[in-house]
């Protein structure tokens, strides 16, 4: 599962990020709620390996971060961990498709067009394969990117702010997308937001700030 | 998807400027490989056509003069020399053999060549059709001038006053060759010749009457018996008044020296093309890590290690450069090709472009090795890239 005991994460003399014990067991859904600089980013790049932390120890589907480094810390986040972050971040050279294929390419697992075709077309996108990031629409650009955080059958799946500036009706669609999926791969999903509505989608909630 | 893909999909996002650089590129891969080709088939030419000439005695002039009427026939010559001083010469017993040249008429363009059969034979030329003369006012082609001009044996040919470029003068009509034979391609001057027997000239000129102490040639091509001769011949020929001795081999070396210097700085010319090029790829490369920062962070976000990011760059610059060579060499080519049919045209020697010749290999590896070397920064900054900060801003 999912651990962290006694992390805080430091920025110089400030620090973003102080959290005494959090679990979360395969597949549960999580909400962590908190304002913007709260250390929600933070937590999630802990979790990813993107970030280490200043003090205490992490574990994520079984593995302890601080043994990992270098490479195998990559292929261990390509191959463990989805990410759908804030800005979304397609690669815009790329097709959607190729957006999607980069996802098990980089993280050295055999490309599966048939797994990515099937994504596209449960998530609407069938007739868009083709087309460039810049030709979506924002909605759109957000399944694709949810589509890619789960390519791999991620382990745990983390969400950065994903119902920002989208209307009520979007902001359900999004986190029911979400959700769906984490379940589809039995991923344990973290939603990191500000955004209240989301509160009842959640039965756990993680908050953090003061 | 392949590594090589991912960068081919970023060079044709931004076409103009990849376009561009591998253009520069080319450009100067393709200046290299113009001097390389040209001047590697003129020397090789000049060397074979001055082979097994020692020396060359003409009339009194500049010895270069003297080597590129009589040796490689492009210079008109200073003048002419008495048949009975030649012949003296040829008997002298430091000569082996001795080749009269008598100029002055040509056939559009091509010059016609009094001489006699030791000329050919000393070229090693091969009769294709016909055969060689057997008297006066008879004619052997040269395998260039039988193509370019369509005509064979049998056929009737008119020399003109001159040696075939502007100043040519007035046709010689009452005086017409009967050409008898036509020689296979030797890869030499010969190509471009009309031979025929020193006699004929004198005949055309109107001089075959008069007594012989009042003939004349226009050089004689000289082989030694021994090399000793080269001590102590030229100086006995210059010390004549009416003669001039120049060595092909110095006056070539001479040739090449002057010449070289106007290689070196074209080459210098296509290396700092090549370099220009190195520097606008690397300005590209290094303009993308600011546009992909975000692409980038994405990849290590998906399992991308440093390494990998690092050789995505360089692939890319690696990409640049190999069109850039392919582009640059094919370039190459076809601009020796082309210099060469406007040489031909002005009756000038062969220059091909379908010769491949072991240093372009050299060449394009310079090239890649620019662009691997241009890469190579940006790729080092791509590989330290931040990755959490890039992916939590945006």
């Amino acid at each position: 599962m999912l651990g962290l005991k006694n992390v805080r994460k430091r920025y110089g003399a400030g620090e973003v990020l102080a959290l005494e014990r959090f679990e979360a067991a395969q597949g549960e859904h999580w909400l962590v709620l908190g304002p913007s600089g709260s250390g929600k980013t933070t937590l999630l790049h802990l979790i990813a390996g993107l970030l280490a932390p200043s003090e205490g120890e992490i574990e994520v589907a079984g593995q302890r971060l601080a043994g990992l480094a270098g490479a195998a810390l990559d292929r261990w986040r390509g191959r463990t961990v989805g990410i759908v972050p804030q800005k979304l971040h397609l690669v815009p050279s790329l097709t959607v498709m190729q957006n999607l294929s980069l996802a098990p390419y980089l993280a050295g697992l055999p490309e599966e067009p048939a797994r990515a075709t099937r994504l596209l077309a449960e998530l609407g996108l069938a007739d868009r394969a083709g087309a460039r990031p810049h030709q979506l629409s924002h909605g759109q650009a957000q399944r694709v990117a949810v589509a890619r955080a789960v390519m791999n059958r991620p382990k745990v799946l983390l969400a950065d702010e994903p119902t920002s500036n989208l209307d009520d009706a979007a902001c359900e669609a999004t986190l029911e997308l979400l959700q769906a999926q984490a379940r589809a791969c039995g991923a344990t999903l973290l939603v990191a937001t500000h955004d209240r509505r989301a509160h009842r989608r959640f039965e756990r909630v993680l908050e953090l700030g003061r | 998807m392949t590594l090589a893909g991912i960068s081919f999909a970023y060079l044709r996002a931004r076409p103009l400027a990849a376009a561009l650089n591998v253009l520069l590129l080319a450009l100067g891969v393709a200046t290299v490989t113009v001097l390389l080709l040209a001047s590697r088939q003129i020397e090789s030419r000049m060397l074979r056509d001055a082979e097994g000439v020692d020396l060359v005695v003409g009339a009194k002039g500049s010895p270069m003069q003297l080597v590129l009427s009589a040796v490689f026939h492009i210079d008109v010559p200073a003048g002419n020399i008495p048949l009975e001083e030649a012949r003296a010469l040829a008997a002298h017993r430091a000569v082996k053999k001795a080749i009269p040249l008598a100029l002055g008429d040509s056939f559009r363009g091509y010059r016609i060549v009094g001489t006699t059969h030791d000329y050919p034979a000393h070229y090693g030329a091969r009769v294709a059709a016909g055969g060689l003369w057997e008297k006066p006012m008879q004619a052997v082609l040269g395998s260039e001038v039988a193509r370019a001009t369509g005509i064979g044996v049998g056929a009737r040919l008119v020399g003109a006053h001159g040696m075939g470029g502007e100043d040519t003068g007035e046709a010689h009509e009452e005086t017409p060759y009967e050409v008898v034979g036509v020689l296979a391609p030797t890869g030499t001057v010969l190509d471009r010749l009309v031979l025929t027997a020193v006699e004929s000239v004198w005949e055309v000129h109107g001089t075959a009457g008069e007594p012989e102490e009042y003939q004349e040639i226009t050089a004689l091509l000289i082989r030694y018996a021994s090399p000793l001769a080269a001590a102590t011949m030229p100086r006995q020929v210059n010390a004549n008044p009416a003669l001039q001795a120049a060595s092909p081999a110095y006056e070539s070396a001479r040739l090449f020296r002057m010449i070289g210097v106007g290689v070196e700085v074209l080459r210098a010319f296509g290396i700092v093309l090549m370099l220009a090029a190195g520097l606008s790829v690397f300005i590209a490369l290094t303009h993308a890590l600011e546009e992909r920062r975000y692409d980038l962070a994405v990849m290590r976000m998906l399992g991308a290690a440093r390494a990998k990011l690092f050789a995505l760059l360089v692939l890319e610059g690696v990409l640049l450069a190999a069109a850039g060579a392919a582009l640059g060499l094919a370039l190459g080519h076809a601009a020796t090709g082309a210099i060469g049919a406007l040489m031909a045209a002005q009756h000038q020697g062969p220059l091909t472009g379908l010769l491949w010749l072991n240093e372009e290999w050299w060449v394009a590896g310079a090239a890649l090795g620019v662009g691997l070397f241009a890469a190579l920064v940006p790729g080092l900054r791509a590989m330290r890239a931040e990755v959490a900060h890039a992916l939590a801003e945006g």
